[in-house]
């Protein structure tokens, strides 16, 4: 089958940007997105053009690494999904696809649909930790941890900080992803002595990175391919506010 | 309060939400109580006027009469203030943290009432500033006569632009409510399902101020 793409091309951060259409005439519906990437930028190397450049890591869709707006959503259509692991026939391809990086002042594109998400890691390094020194591995039973607390941090901290709730805001807000982390420690017995102060120096850590504030329009939580949900943004709200 | 101080607090963006949020509360529930108040309309003008006379006497011996009623505006614009300065903070942050726009971004998942709150905040606070001219101060209204709330109501509805500005502003206010009634408990930190009241009290706010102008355009009230 044949693809058409649109793929938005800027050679460094303070390069203009634009789109530029490609095709590939031997895709197969069973490709991922990524292969389909993949198979272009050897056309492209063959020919000796720049090839696109895009980030990737696993390709098993758990390490956060890819991810690009496609047909302007966040890691494509298909929901709870990344990149990486979207199809070809996930994708309405009668029309040209258009491929745009994630859009935010905290991420300034670094080449292509390759962006800078290093804000993330700042935010996390404001207090998205547990500074206990705590020698070797305690034995697992140690501290116990009722099961529905255990199932609600599991599920804040499968976040794997991808960006998708960046791109997705339209406040370019991160605080879905600020939120996952605040409610993944302060849920666990473990993240309680700082939980006040995690959860206001990470907000103003993000906050300070340029990011927009969250007005609960919802985007995020379409976009977020772990299924985060709008409960981790009450929590982070929560322990702000009453500590 | 344990880790923010006021002015830290006001300062992040999950303080100025909280303060929208409280804000916010405060307005609905004058809202409400207002809606609540229109409907004396159909059982008579003695009842409606003689609400807006008790209105002005409560706690005169203390305030003087009408006092309670300043005091209650005083708080209610010192709300507004907050609640608008916030939300042009939080637009005017939310601007500046996409300076790139995407080319292609089609609206897939947020609500209209969502999407709406900002333009639909300012029809709202226009309309107020138009009310506020119509029926409190008369200024702008056919009869216009202080005290005689009925006749000015009356008066002012018999005119259909009127009448559609007015359902306009209030299907806005309703939807307002959809989105900022959930999101306010929410930025207040309650993680608890609130939608379907929200809904419903979008749904209850909007039909009860939609029946005054809509009885007095259609006769029922004359």
């Amino acid at each position: 089958m044949k693809v058409r793409l649109r793929i938005w091309r800027q050679a460094g951060e303070y390069d203009p940007g634009r789109l530029v259409a490609y095709e590939v005439e031997d895709a197969s519906p069973d490709m991922s997105f990524l292969e389909l990437l993949d198979v272009l930028n050897e056309r492209l190397i063959a020919a000796g053009e720049r090839p696109v450049a895009f980030d990737h890591d696993c390709r098993e869709g758990i390490c956060g690494m890819c991810g690009m707006m496609i047909n302007g959503s966040a890691h494509g259509p298909r929901r709870e999904t990344t990149t990486c692991q979207l199809y070809l026939r996930d994708l309405p391809t009668r029309r040209p696809i258009t491929v745009e990086p994630w859009r935010a002042k905290g991420f300034p594109v670094i080449r292509d649909l390759v962006v800078d998400r290093s804000a993330l890691d700042k935010v996390i390094q404001a207090g998205g930790y547990i500074s206990a020194p705590t020698g070797s591995a305690p034995e697992a039973n140690a501290v116990p941890v009722p099961k529905a607390d255990a199932s609600r941090a599991f599920d804040a901290a499968a976040c794997i900080g991808c960006g998708a709730c960046v791109a997705a805001c339209p406040n370019g807000s991160a605080t879905l992803f600020t939120a996952a982390k605040v409610a993944h420690l302060g849920t666990l017995p473990q993240g309680q002595p700082e939980r006040a102060a995690r959860a206001a120096a990470m907000v103003e850590a993000q906050d300070d990175l340029g990011f927009g504030g969250c007005t609960q329009m919802g985007e995020c939580v379409a976009a977020c391919p772990k299924g985060i949900g709008m409960d981790v943004i009450a929590h982070l709200n929560h322990d702000v506010l009453y500590g | 309060m344990a880790t923010f101080t006021a002015p830290r607090l006001w300062s992040s963006t999950v303080g100025k939400k909280a303060v929208m949020a409280v804000t916010g509360v405060v307005l609905l529930l004058y809202v409400v109580a207002h809606m609540a108040a229109n409907l004396k309309i159909f059982v008579g003008p003695e009842s409606l006027d003689g609400y807006g006379r008790w209105l002005r006497g409560l706690g005169a011996g203390a305030f003087g009469y009408g006092g309670l009623i300043w005091i209650a505006r005083v708080v209610l614009v010192a709300a507004v203030v907050l609640h608008m300065t916030a939300a042009v903070q939080l637009a005017r942050r939310a601007h500046a943290a996409r300076p790139v726009a995407y080319q292609v971004r089609p609206r897939v998942h947020g609500s209209y009432a969502a999407r709406t709150m900002r333009w639909g905040g300012v029809l709202i606070a226009l309309f107020v500033v138009y009310h506020v001219l119509d029926i409190t101060t008369g200024t702008v209204n056919p009869h216009g006569v202080p005290g005689e709330d009925y006749a000015n109501v009356v008066a002012s509805f018999q005119r259909w632009y009127v009448v559609l500005f007015y359902l306009f502003a209030v299907v806005a206010l309703g939807l307002h409510l959809r989105h900022g009634a959930a999101s306010a408990l929410r930025s207040l930190g309650s993680a608890r399902a609130v939608q379907p009241v929200a809904v419903g009290l979008a749904v209850l706010v909007t039909a009860g101020f939609a029946v005054v102008p809509l009885s007095v355009y259609f006769g029922l009230v004359k």
